[in-house]
C-alpha cells in the first residue's frame, strides 16, 4: 500500500485507523508483532577461511558462499566478513576489506580472453588456445631473435632483454614461484613486482 | 517470521496495545562510539552497506570527505568530518560516525502514525518495519537527530536497524564487528557505560579535561552513545545536538490528538482505512500534499528532511 | 617488519613517519590504539599533511616532503649531544666502536671516491681498518677519532635544530618536543616502534631515509626488543612473498642475487658473497650461501643440475647492469629496445611515473599480455578515452591480450604478510566465466614454449627443456606441490655427524639448517624451509594462543625464518642474556639455553659470554651505524633535495640532489623548475581505496567517488580556488583536471624563510572501473628513482595549480570513444 500523507492525515489512513483498531480489539497489531526483523542471511551459507587480498596486514576473512557445496550448485560468494580468530585483525576489516564482496563481483571482472590485433579499434573475444598459442609464438620469435648467449667478452650470460614481465603481488607465493621458474628459465631479466614501486 | 528472542517489543508505533514483553529480564544493549579512537576510515559505512545490501547512488566529490554527502535511504551510517581549530590554533580533526541513536524515548516512534511501522525492542533497539511504513515522514519530523530518510523509490522510511537481524542471532552489528580500532563497541548498556568511564578517565589524563559521555537525558538516554573529547561542546562534532529534543508537535500528537482520535473519530478512521484497502493505492497530488501540510502541522511541517518522500507522482 | 603487528602494543612510543598507517593499514593500526590505551604509549606523527593517523596522535609535526633525512639526522645529533643513547647496547650490538679506514671522508656533500661522470662512487675507502687476521679494528673507549661513533657525531653535527627547521619547515618547538620523546626510549626498558611505508621509500633518497631511522633505533637500543623495531608496512597482500621468492629483476629466491657478468664462474659468484666474519667468532650466516644456492639449483633443474656442470650455474641469466628495474625497462621500451611485455596483476599505466611516457612506451611494443582479474588501464592503453587517455588506436601496432584470472576468493595458496607470516588460504567459490588461475596460464605458456623448443629448437633451449616440472598435472600444478617444493626435501638419506639418518630420501626438510651444498637436498626458497614439513602444512596452523599476551602467537601460521616472529631478538637481552625490559622479555638465557615465546634468532645454546653478536647475518655480528659500501650514495645518510624541489640544498648548494641516482637524459629534460611549478606535490593513498583496484568495487566508489587534490586554505585563497571547485594541476610532464579539497590540514611551511605550499594528490582514479573517470596522479610524477632501488620519487616533485571551469560532459563521460571522438557510452543512450 502506498498512501499519501494527506490520505493519512485526514485522520486518517492506516496509521490512526490501525492504532484504533488495535485498541478496539481487531487484533491487527498482533500479526504485526509477529512480523519482525529481517531473517538472518547466512543460515545456509558455507564458510571458507581466506586472507584479504589488499594490504599486507593480511587480515583473516570468512567468505560466505551460497549453498552447501552440493555437486549441483555453482557456488558464488554472498558475503565476506572478518575472521574473529585471526590474531591480528580479530574479526575487524577496513573499508576496503569490508567491501571485498564488491571486488569479487565487480562489473569489471574479466570472464573471457580478449585480443586486440595491431591497429584495431575494438577488442574481440578469443579462445584460450588461440590466446596462449599466439602469445607463446610471439615470445619464441622474439626470444630466438634477440637472446644474448654470450657477451662481448665471450662469457656465457644467457639473457633475454627484449621481453619483460611484471608479476602480481596479490598472487600466492606458489604462483609466484612457478612464475619465477618460467620467466627465468627463458632468461628474462626485466622482471619485477610491485615491491619495486 | 524470525524468533524475536531477546528482542521482544516494548513499544510499537501508533498502538495502544500493551506489549507482551517485560523488560526486566532483558538486557538493554548499547553501541558505544569512542570518537577519540576513531580514525574515520569508513569501515563502518562499508560494512553497513555490505551487510544490509545497500548501494546508494555514487555521488560526486563535493569538497568534503563525507561521501555520500548526507545520510540517505541507502546510507544508514555516515562518517562526518570537522576540521576544528581551538583558540590556540591547534588543529583537531573531529570525526564522528553519524546514524540512528536508538533513543530510549524515540521521537520517531512517538510521531509515527502507522501501526507497527516503528517498534522498540526490550533491548532498546528502535527498528523500522518497512512493510508497515506509509512513508508519511513523521518519523523524520519526530527525530531529534535528523536521521530517518524516506526513499523516493518505495516511499518508505529507512535508518540504521542496529543490525537487529545480527543481534537477534547473538552477533554484534556489522559496523561494530568491522571497526578496525575498536572505536565502536557493543554490549549491555551498563557495560558500555563502565567502559566509557575508563576511556574518559584516560582522556582526561591525556589532557582532555572536558572528555565525557554523550547519552542525552533529553531523550531518556540513547542506545548509541559517544565518548567525546569535548563533551561540553557536542556540536563541534558536525552538529551533534547539544541538547536534543523531540519536536513539540510530537508531544501534541501523543498527548492530545491521539486520544481524541481514538475516542471520537474511530469510525471515520476505520472507514478511511477500509476505503484505502479496497480501492488500492492512493494517488497523491502536490495540492494534496500542500493541503495536508496546512491541515496538520502549520509552518513547522515544511522544510526539513522529507524532500525525497514528497509524493510519488 | 622486524616485529609483528600485535607487538606494536608493547611500544612506549609509536612513530608514524614516512607512512600513514591509520589510512593504509587500519586493521594493523588497531595495535597502535591498543598501545595507547593499554601501554600508555605516545603516538607521534610526522607528515606533510595532518592525516587520519595524525587525528589520533599525541604529537603531530608537519614536514616538507623529501626532507626526512635532515629531520632524522637532527634527531641523531640530539641523542648524541644529550647522551640519550642506550650505551651498553650501542657499544656491544652496533659497530660504533669499529675503526674506519684512513682516507674516508665527507666534504661539500660528497663522500670520498665520487666520479662525477659516472655518477657513482669508488667505495674502497668506505670500510674498516683491518688487523692482520682480517678483522676490523675497534676502540671500545670511543677515543679513536675514526671510530664509527665519532665519525657519526661529526657527520650529524651540522643538523642543528635551526637547520632542521630551515630545511624541513617543521617548527622548532615541535621538532624538539619530538626529539625529547624519542630520547625517552633510550632507557633499556623503553621502546619506540617505527611504522613506515612508501612515504619513505618513494624518494630519490628512499633507502637512506630508512637507514637513518634504523640508525636512530640502534642508538636507542630499540631493535630486537618487544615494542621496537623497524616496521615496513608493506602495501600488497603478497608483496612480501613475491620479494621473498625473488620476483625482482636482481633477485633469486631467499634474497640470493642474480649473478653479474663479472661472476664468470660459480666460484667467482660465491666469492662475491662476502662470507668472512669481520670480528672473531661471529656467525655471519651468509657463509652458508653455497648450501642455499646449490639446493635451489636442484629445485630448479633436478637431476640436470650436477656437480659436473656447476649445478647448472650457466643456465641462469646474468646481469650486465645493476638491474633491469621497471624504470629501466620502460626507458628501453621507449627507446624501441623491447618488443614484448607481460603484466600479471599489475597496472603500470597507473603505477609507474610519467604516464605519458608509459603510454608512449607501451605503444612501441609488438605485443602486450595483461593477465588480471580486472579490467585495467594498461590493457586499454590503446583506446581513446578522451583527455584521460588520448590514444589513436589506428596508429598503435601493439597486439594486446587480456587474460581473465581468478581472484583470492577463487584459489588456494599462501601469502606472506608484512610480519613475514606465511598464511594459507582456501578456495571459496568458482571462477567467473572462463577465468583461470595464474598458475594454469603460466603452465600453459611454459608448455607451449617447451614443446616448440623441443620440436623446432631455437635459442639456448637447455634451461627451458630441463626445468624441473614434475607435477601431478603438468598443465596445472597444485599450490600444495609448489609449496612443498619451496620448502625442500632430502634427495638421499641425510645423516648427522654421528651417522644417524635424520631425514630419509624424499622427506620434507624441517628447516634450512638441513640444507647441503653437495646436491643431496633441494629447496626452492631456503627461507621458507620449515613451512611444509613432514608434519604437514605449517602455514595452515590456526592456534591463535599467545602466551602472556606477548604479541607473538607462535603457533599461528608460520613465519620465516624458522618461525621467528621478532628478528634480531637476541638483542632484546643484555650482555648476560637477561631481558633489557624484564616486563616484556622476548628470549632470555636460562644458564644452558635461550628460552622464551619466540624462536631465538641466534644459536640456541650459544652462551652470552661468547660475544657472538645478535645481528647474525652481518659479518660484524652487529647493527651498522656505518654501512660500509652497501649503499650507493654513502655509508651515512645525507640530506639531498628531491630532484624537483623548490629549495636550494642549504648544506651544499653544489650537490643539490642525490649524486648517485640514475637519471635518463630525456627524463631530466622533463623536469620542471620552481619558477614554473612553484608548489611541492606529493602522492598518496586514501583509506577508502586500495590502489587502482577498488575503483571497480561499488562500495568503495561510493565512499570516495572522484579524483581530487588537497590544498591548504592559504594557497586556495592566493589562487582564488573554491572548496570543491575545479582546478588544473600541472607538472612539466602533464596535467590533471579535477576538483580541489581546501583544507586546514595542509599549511604552508616556512622553508629557508619562504612559505612553501604542498599539494596532495591521491592516486586512485583512472579510466576503468565504476568510480568516476580520472587522469591518475602519475600523469604528473617524475621519472627518477631511489639511487639504490630505483623506486620512483612519487612523494616529492613540483606542480602548479590554477582555478579552471568544469569540463564539458564529453570529457567526463565513462568509457572509450569511437572513431569520431564521441564517447561510446553517450552514443549508446543517444543523449549527447
Amino acid at each position: 500500500m502506498d498512501l499519501s500523507r494527506r490520505g493519512f492525515i485526514k485522520l486518517s489512513g492506516a496509521g490512526l485507523a490501525a492504532s484504533s483498531l488495535g485498541a478496539l480489539g481487531f487484533g491487527l497489531a498482533g500479526s504485526a508483532l509477529a512480523a519482525s526483523v529481517r531473517p538472518f542471511r547466512l543460515t545456509a551459507a558455507t564458510e571458507t577461511r581466506n586472507t584479504c587480498t589488499y594490504c599486507s596486514v593480511a587480515c583473516g576473512i570468512l567468505i560466505y558462499s551460497q549453498g552447501d557445496r552440493a555437486k549441483n550448485v555453482k557456488s558464488s560468494v554472498i558475503h565476506i566478513e572478518g575472521d574473529p580468530d585471526h590474531p591480528v585483525n580479530r574479526g575487524t576489516l577496513c573499508p576496503k576489506g569490508a567491501g571485498l564482496l564488491d571486488i569479487v563481483r565487480a562489473p569489471g571482472r574479466l570472464t573471457v580472453p580478449k585480443y586486440r590485433p595491431a591497429g584495431a579499434s575494438e577488442w574481440k573475444e578469443v579462445s584460450w588456445d588461440f590466446a596462449l598459442d599466439r602469445i607463446a609464438t610471439l615470445m619464441k620469435q622474439d626470444r630466438d631473435a634477440h637472446f644474448v648467449e654470450k657477451n662481448a667478452a665471450g662469457d656465457t650470460v644467457n639473457r633475454w632483454l627484449s621481453t619483460g614481465m611484471l608479476a602480481a603481488s596479490a598472487s600466492s607465493s606458489e604462483t609466484a614461484y612457478a612464475t619465477w621458474k618460467v620467466a627465468r628459465s627463458l632468461g628474462m631479466l626485466a622482471f619485477d613486482n610491485q615491491a619495486r614501486v | 517470521m524470525a524468533d524475536l528472542q531477546s528482542q521482544d517489543y516494548i513499544r510499537r508505533s501508533a498502538t495502544n496495545l500493551t506489549p507482551p514483553s517485560v523488560r526486566h529480564h532483558e538486557l538493554e544493549v548499547a553501541k558505544l562510539i569512542d570518537v577519540s579512537r576513531c580514525i574515520g576510515c569508513k569501515a563502518c559505512q562499508s560494512a553497513c552497506m555490505e551487510w544490509n545490501n545497500l548501494r546508494p547512488e555514487m555521488e560526486e566529490f563535493h569538497g568534503a570527505y563525507e561521501n555520500p554527502h548526507d545520510l540517505n535511504p541507502g546510507t544508514w551510517t555516515l562518517m562526518r568530518f570537522a576540521e576544528y581549530e581551538d583558540e590556540q590554533g591547534n588543529l583537531e580533526w573531529l570525526i564522528r560516525k553519524d546514524g540512528c541513536m536508538h533513543c530510549e524515548d524515540p521521537g520517531c516512534l512517538k510521531a509515527c502514525p502507522a501501526p507497527g511501522a516503528i517498534v522498540q525492542y526490550a533491548n532498546g533497539i528502535v527498528d523500522f518495519i518497512s512493510e508497515n511504513c506509509i512513508g508519511c515522514g513523521y518519523c523524520v519530523k519526530g527525530c531529534p537527530f535528523n536521521i530517518p530518510r524516506i526513499s523516493a523509490q518505495d516511499h518508505k522510511s529507512y535508518k540504521c536497524t542496529l543490525c537487529s537481524d545480527r543481534v537477534g542471532v547473538g552477533l554484534e552489528p556489522a559496523c561494530v564487528k568491522t571497526c578496525p580500532t575498536g572505536a565502536i563497541m557493543f554490549g549491555s548498556k551498563d557495560d558500555m557505560k563502565d567502559w566509557a568511564g575508563e576511556r574518559i578517565a584516560e582522556l582526561k589524563e591525556r589532557g582532555f579535561q572536558n572528555a565525557g559521555l554523550y547519552d542525552p537525558p533529553e531523550v531518556g538516554g540513547t542506545h548509541v552513545m559517544y565518548v567525546l573529547h569535548h563533551a561540553d561542546k557536542p556540536s563541534l562534532y558536525s552538529g551533534l545536538p547539544d541538547k536534543p529534543h523531540i519536536s513539540a508537535l510530537v508531544g501534541a500528537w501523543k498527548g492530545f490528538l491521539k486520544p481524541l482520535a481514538l475516542a471520537g473519530l474511530a469510525f471515520a478512521a476505520v472507514s478511511t482505512f477500509v476505503h484505502s484497502i479496497v480501492s488500492g493505492p492512493n494517488e497523491t497530488t502536490e495540492e494534496d500534499e500542500e493541503a495536508a501540510r496546512r491541515e496538520m502541522s502549520g509552518p513547522e511541517m515544511s522544510g526539513r528532511g522529507n524532500s525525497e518522500g514528497k509524493g510519488k507522482s | 617488519m622486524t616485529n609483528t603487528w600485535q607487538d606494536i602494543k608493547n611500544a612506549n612510543v609509536v612513530l608514524v613517519m614516512g607512512g600513514n598507517a591509520a589510512e593504509a593499514h587500519p586493521c594493523g593500526f588497531k595495535w597502535v590504539i591498543e598501545a595507547k590505551i593499554e601501554n600508555k604509549a605516545k603516538l607521534v606523527v610526522v607528515d606533510p599533511r595532518f592525516t587520519r593517523t595524525a587525528s589520533v596522535a599525541d604529537v603531530y609535526a608537519p614536514i616538507r616532503p623529501g626532507t626526512d633525512i635532515a629531520f632524522l639526522s637532527g634527531v641523531m645529533r640530539y641523542l648524541l649531544e644529550n647522551d640519550a643513547i642506550q650505551h651498553a647496547y650501542v657499544k656491544a650490538y652496533t659497530n660504533a666502536s669499529l675503526i674506519v679506514k684512513e682516507g674516508f671522508g665527507f666534504e661539500d656533500g660528497l663522500f670520498t671516491g665520487y666520479n662525477e661522470e659516472k655518477r657513482s662512487y669508488d667505495k674502497s675507502s668506505w670500510d674498516y681498518e683491518l688487523d692482520e687476521q682480517g678483522y676490523a679494528k675497534s676502540d671500545d673507549t670511543w677515543q679513536h677519532p675514526r671510530c664509527v661513533i665519532n665519525l657519526l657525531k661529526q657527520h650529524v653535527a651540522r643538523y642543528t635544530p635551526e637547520l632542521v627547521s630551515r630545511i624541513c619547515g617543521t617548527p622548532q618547538d615541535k621538532y624538539l618536543e619530538i626529539c625529547k620523546i624519542f630520547a625517552s626510549t633510550a632507557a633499556p626498558d623503553k621502546a619506540l616502534t617505527s611504522l613506515f611505508a612508501l612515504g619513505w621509500t618513494q624518494h630519490s633518497v628512499g633507502a637512506q631515509n630508512i637507514r637513518a631511522m634504523a640508525m636512530v633505533q640502534l642508538l636507542l637500543g630499540n631493535i630486537g626488543v618487544a615494542g621496537g623495531g623497524m616496521n615496513a608496512l608493506r602495501g600488497h597482500s603478497n608483496i612480501q612473498g613475491l620479494t621473498d621468492v625473488g620476483l625482482m629483476s636482481n633477485l633469486l629466491p631467499g634474497y640470493m642475487t642474480i649473478p653479474k657478468d663479472s661472476d664468470v664462474t660459480l666460484d667467482k659468484y660465491l666469492e662475491t658473497k662476502q662470507f668472512k666474519p669481520l670480528r672473531p667468532g661471529q656467525t655471519s650466516y651468509w657463509q652458508n650461501y653455497r648450501k642455499f644456492f646449490v639446493s635451489f639449483q636442484k629445485a630448479l633443474y633436478g637431476d640436470a643440475a650436477k656437480a659436473e656442470n656447476n649445478w647448472a650455474y650457466d643456465w641462469l641469466p646474468k646481469l650486465d647492469v645493476d638491474g633491469y628495474d621497471v624504470l629501466r625497462a620502460f626507458e628501453r621500451m621507449d627507446n624501441g629496445q623491447m618488443n614484448g611485455y607481460i603484466c600479471q596483476g599489475f597496472n603500470p599505466m597507473q603505477a609507474f611515473p610519467d604516464r605519458g611516457k608509459i603510454r608512449r612506451s607501451l605503444s612501441k611494443l609488438k605485443y602486450l599480455v595483461v593477465i588480471d582479474p580486472l579490467d585495467t588501464e594498461t590493457a586499454n592503453f590503446w583506446q581513446d578515452y578522451g583527455p584521460q587517455n588520448p590514444s589513436k588506436p589506428a596508429e598503435i601496432q601493439t597486439e594486446v591480450f587480456q587474460l581473465p584470472t581468478t581472484c583470492f576468493a577463487e584459489e588456494e595458496g599462501s601469502l606472506v604478510n608484512s610480519a613475514r607470516w606465511l598464511q594459507w588460504h582456501w578456495k571459496a567459490a568458482d571462477a567467473p566465466g572462463e577465468a583461470k588461475p595464474d598458475l594454469w596460464i603460466m603452465a600453459g605458456l611454459y608448455h607451449r614454449l617447451k614443446s616448440m623448443y623441443a620440436k623446432d629448437g631455437g635459442a639456448f633451449p637447455a634451461p627451458i627443456l630441463n626445468l624441473s616440472w614434475s607435477y601431478a598435472d603438468p598443465a596445472e600444478p597444485q599450490p600444495a606441490e609448489l609449496a612443498r617444493e619451496m620448502n625442500g626435501r632430502a634427495l638421499v638419506d641425510i645423516k648427522d655427524d654421528t651417522g644417524a639418518v635424520v631425514l630419509k630420501a624424499g622427506q620434507q626438510l624441517d628447516g634450512f639448517a638441513q640444507l647441503r651444498d653437495d646436491g643431496t637436498t633441494m629447496s626452492g626458497c631456503w627461507i621458507f624451509a620449515g613451512s611444509w614439513t613432514e608434519k604437514g602444512n605449517q602455514m595452515a596452523r590456526r592456534d591463535a594462543s599467545d602466551p602472556r599476551d606477548a604479541g607473538i602467537a607462535p603457533n599461528w601460521a608460520w613465519a620465516w625464518p624458522a618461525n621467528r616472529r621478532i628478528l634480531y631478538n637476541r638483542a632484546s637481552a643484555d650482555l648476560d642474556g637477561k631481558a633489557w625490559n624484564p616486563h616484556k622479555p622476548v628470549i632470555q638465557w636460562n644458564g644452558s639455553k635461550w628460552v622464551g615465546f619466540d624462536v631465538p634468532d641466534y644459536g640456541p645454546t650459544v652462551k652470552p659470554q661468547d660475544g657472538v653478536g645478535p645481528f647474525i647475518m652481518n659479518q660484524e655480528g652487529q647493527g651498522r651505524l656505518f654501512a660500509r659500501g652497501l649503499m650507493v650514495e654513502g655509508p651515512f645518510p645525507e640530506h639531498y633535495e628531491p630532484f624537483e624541489s623548490p629549495a636550494e640544498n642549504v648544506l651544499h648548494p653544489k650537490v643539490k640532489s642525490n649524486p648517485a641516482a640514475r637519471v635518463f637524459p630525456n627524463d631530466r629534460k622533463a623536469m620542471g623548475t620552481a619558477q614554473d611549478f612553484p608548489y611541492v606535490g606529493t602522492t598518496y593513498r586514501l583509506t577508502e581505496h586500495f590502489h587502482y583496484w577498488t575503483k571497480h568495487a561499488l562500495i568503495n566508489a561510493i565512499l570516495q567517488p572522484e579524483e581530487f587534490v588537497e590544498i591548504g586554505e592559504a594557497l586556495a585563497k592566493e589562487k582564488g580556488i573554491e572548496q570543491g571547485g575545479w582546478v588544473k594541476v600541472s607538472s612539466k610532464r602533464g596535467q590533471v583536471i579535477c576538483k580541489a579539497f581546501v583544507t586546514k590540514r595542509i599549511k604552508p611551511l616556512m622553508v629557508d624563510g619562504k612559505p612553501t605550499h604542498v599539494i596532495g594528490c591521491p592516486i586512485h582514479w583512472g579510466f576503468t572501473g565504476v568510480a568516476r573517470k580520472g587522469y591518475g596522479a602519475n600523469t604528473l610524477t617524475p621519472f627518477v628513482g631511489d639511487a639504490n632501488t630505483n623506486t620512483p620519487e612519487f612523494k616529492a616533485f613540483l606542480l602548479n595549480i590554477e582555478k579552471t571551469s568544469a569540463p564539458p560532459a564529453v570529457d567526463v563521460a565513462q568509457g572509450p570513444r569511437d572513431a569520431q571522438g564521441v564517447p561510446k557510452s553517450l552514443t549508446k543512450v543517444g543523449s549527447l
